[in-house]
């Protein structure tokens, strides 16, 4: 990406993308699929909750997750077994109703806790990591109508970094698309207005 | 309301000046609230009231950005004063000793590991709640998990104290774990006592995590909700009394904080679900296990009334029915304490959990008896005698011997309570009150207390020799300590329905009606938007209304 375009509005400021309001997860639905079909790569839909068929709708690859949380809790689950064995053959056996101190059956009980939580960190962490959070800045979180999305909104925007990006191509297709209200984001978007609205 | 400016009324209501408007209740004959639907073709709404996605944020949220009401101060006062006597009791345990309690040397278990059997058992529901209920696909969940998750958590608090004062050095506490030490000594890995540290701490933080994860999407409306109120109240924004401080802007770092920027994006979301459905997956074996191990601490041994391979499923069938007890014991007065929820926890979630408490009120009923089928099939004296002499015979009818149970009304006090008392959701009109359902509640909260306090102390006051046959007197340490620990749990739940989030709102909105891109009232597939007005106005874009009757 040799010859990547910066966008920047006439104020000078870096552009991160538009964003556009859709009314219902319905319309979101179906201005997602022609985002997806006009072949954007970086977009993001924003809504409350996950709309069903959402992945479909966008064109999502399924994510590597569960590969990686499966391969933690196994190895999480080993590092118990290991260390369970270690402890109670070689570094302190206990000798109790004569049975051998390297018997593997009374292990299995913290050997599945250690695989649980494994698991679970990893499950959770994974997520995190895979979604780059935490991250406490976001041009988008300074738009008082993304705002909104945590709420009952439905929006979708494409970013600047995106090849195919034009800001007013993306507008005419976002308006098409059935849009009711569009909105350019910028990098270092306005400042919280100290003042009632309306 | 009609003169309003709906524009108007939005902004109030985002200001937190304003409620949403109380819908007109349904008050039908048959269906009660409108979701004991009858009929098996239509669904019963999860959500009442034609309420918007708004109308849910509103609802959850009021109750933390305006106070839950007048009562809570007052509420919260009586339950810290009672949960600080937990502080009080262990305090004069920890500079007295164990011998302040009624324990002696004939029933060495007695209320410290009641109380723990009984927190760590009412800590299933919520993971139960969420997980198994979660694999299940039962849509009804969404309402009630956060409140569920929540009180497990306090619940494994309360427990986990238990078992860390009981060992009697308490400042030897950290012995229980395999931490290197200059005595080179470690654990017992073959000891179900150090499984039970193993599983009851995994239970906890998994419990945590997964009570979290659900929590974010939640943090960030809170956040967002703060954000934009201080965006349009500006100076004037409430400030808090002495720092003076913006109450919102805290509210916007803390939840903020929590929330790790989550932006509610459909790619985050994907990943989001399938962790979820991952915690979901790993919790549930570990909730089977966790209650399994515990009762592996008792089964592992000898003592007649212990030795018994039926202890695990039996334990955790008996968990998830005190659990579920609990959860409607705060439930069922959260929705006259918080009106709004009436629309969210429904007469048909009662119903279901109902439902619940007797199927498995059955199977530990199913236990009881197959204990005592095996205790005569297994033809062992010793067992025999401990179920009929330790536990079952009232001393109006003994026989000619005179031999009676000392703790025959614990016995059947657990007995009437467990088993007799879920019978009545028999009757459709009793499982559907929810007066009669938490009165059930609270006889089964007492009874799977004292099916603890049987297992534990009527099978050790009496075992082999009639030398070291003894009576257990609770101490007033004793019973002050199990007070505190309710009193505590309390405190915790109070201060939860204060700065919480009550309800999942993402999943609660996700299964309401208007959620589903296909729902009929967006009309055909693939058409474009009819909507007037062109950007701008937020009111004007409302999600459109659910049906009046479900779908």
């Amino acid at each position: 990406m040799a010859n990547k375009k910066i966008y920047k509005t006439e104020s000078g400021e870096l552009v991160y993308g538009v964003m556009a309001e859709f009314a219902n997860p319905a319309e979101l639905s179906h201005a997602a699929e022609k985002v997806r079909d006009a072949g954007y790569t970086k977009w993001d839909v924003y809504s409350p909750f996950p709309v069903h068929g959402m992945e479909e709708a966008m064109g999502m690859k399924q994510t590597n997750l569960p590969i990686l949380v499966a391969i933690m809790g196994l190895s999480g689950a080993t590092i118990g077994f290991l260390f369970q064995y270690f402890v109670r053959h070689l570094a302190y056996p206990i000798v109790h109703q004569a049975k051998p101190t390297d018997s593997w059956q009374v292990l299995i009980p913290v050997t599945f806790e250690f695989g649980v939580i494994f698991t679970a960190f990893s499950a959770l962490l994974g997520m995190f990591v895979i979604n780059g959070l935490p991250r406490w800045n976001h041009p988008l979180l300074r738009k008082d109508r993304f705002l909104g999305v945590s709420d009952d909104r439905f929006i979708i925007a494409i970013e600047a970094a995106d090849e195919k990006f034009d800001a007013q191509g993306v507008k005419t297709m976002f308006e098409k698309a059935g849009a009711t209200a569009v909105e350019l984001v910028t990098e270092e978007a306005d400042k919280p207005k100290v003042k009632a609205a309306h | 309301m009609s003169a309003i400016n709906p524009d108007q009324t939005t902004a109030a209501r985002l200001a937190g000046m304003m409620r949403a408007p109380e819908p007109p209740r349904v008050d039908d004959p048959v269906t009660k609230d409108g979701s004991l639907v009858e009929d098996p073709s239509v669904r019963a709404p999860l959500v009442l009231g034609n309420r918007t996605f708004n109308d849910v944020t509103e609802t959850v949220c009021g109750y933390i950005e305006k106070g839950p009401g007048r009562w809570w101060m007052p509420a919260f006062g009586l339950a810290s004063a009672v949960a600080s006597i937990t502080g009080l009791m262990v305090g004069y345990l920890i500079i007295t000793g164990v011998g302040v309690w009624g324990l002696n040397n004939h029933v060495d278990w007695a209320w410290d590991i009641t109380n723990f059997v009984f927190w760590i058992g009412i800590g299933h529901a919520g993971t139960l709640i969420s997980a198994i209920l979660c694999l299940l696909k039962q849509k009804w969940r969404t309402s009630i998990n956060r409140a569920a998750e929540a009180m497990t958590i306090f619940a494994v608090i309360c427990a986990g104290m238990f078992p860390g004062i009981h060992i009697g050095r308490v400042w030897m506490a950290w012995m229980l774990f395999p931490i290197p030490n200059s005595n080179a000594i470690w654990p017992n890995f073959s000891s179900p006592l150090l499984w039970d540290v193993f599983a009851v701490s995994t239970y906890a933080t998994v419990s945590l995590l997964f009570w979290y994860m659900g929590m974010i999407p939640d943090f960030a409306t809170l956040r967002d909700r703060a954000a934009r109120r201080l965006m349009r109240q500006g100076d004037s924004a409430p400030t808090l009394p002495i720092v003076g401080v913006r109450v919102d802007q805290l509210r916007a770092l803390i939840y903020g904080l929590l929330s790790l920027g989550w932006r509610f994006s459909s790619r985050h979301w994907h990943t989001y679900e399938k962790a979820y459905l991952m915690l979901a997956g790993i919790s549930t074996p570990l909730v089977l296990s966790v209650h399994s191990i515990v009762s592996f601490d008792f089964a592992t041994s000898v003592i007649p009334g212990w030795h018994t391979t039926i202890f695990p499923p039996y334990f955790v069938a008996g968990a998830i029915f005190g659990g579920f007890a609990m959860v409607l014991l705060l439930l069922i007065p959260s929705r006259i304490l918080f009106p709004g929820m009436k629309d969210l926890i429904t007469l048909r979630h009662l119903e279901n959990m109902a439902k619940i408490i007797l199927t498995t009120g059955f199977m530990v009923g199913f236990a009881y008896a197959m204990e005592f089928f095996v205790a005569w099939y297994g033809a062992n004296a010793y067992e025999r005698d401990v179920f009929i002499y330790n536990r079952l015979m009232p001393p109006f009818l003994a026989g000619e011997d005179g031999k009676y149970a000392p703790y025959w009304w614990a016995y059947w006090t657990m007995i009437a309570c467990n088993v007799l008392s879920p019978q009545v959701f028999w009757i459709k009109s009793m499982r559907q009150s929810p007066l009669v359902i938490f009165i059930v509640a609270f006889l089964v909260t007492i009874g799977m207390w004292f099916e603890r306090f049987v297992i534990i102390v009527t099978s050790l006051h009496r075992a082999f020799i009639p030398g070291e046959w003894g009576m257990f007197y609770a101490s007033w340490v004793d019973i002050l300590t199990f007070v505190g620990s309710c009193g505590t749990f309390l405190t915790l739940y109070l201060l939860f329905t204060r700065f919480l989030p009550q309800f999942a709102m993402s999943e609660i909105k996700n299964v309401m009606p208007q959620a589903n891109p296909h729902w009929e009232g967006y009309g055909h597939h693939g058409h474009g938007h009819s909507t007037g007005a062109a950007g701008g106005s937020h009111a004007a874009h409302h999600a459109p209304q659910a049906p009046k009757e479900g779908i």
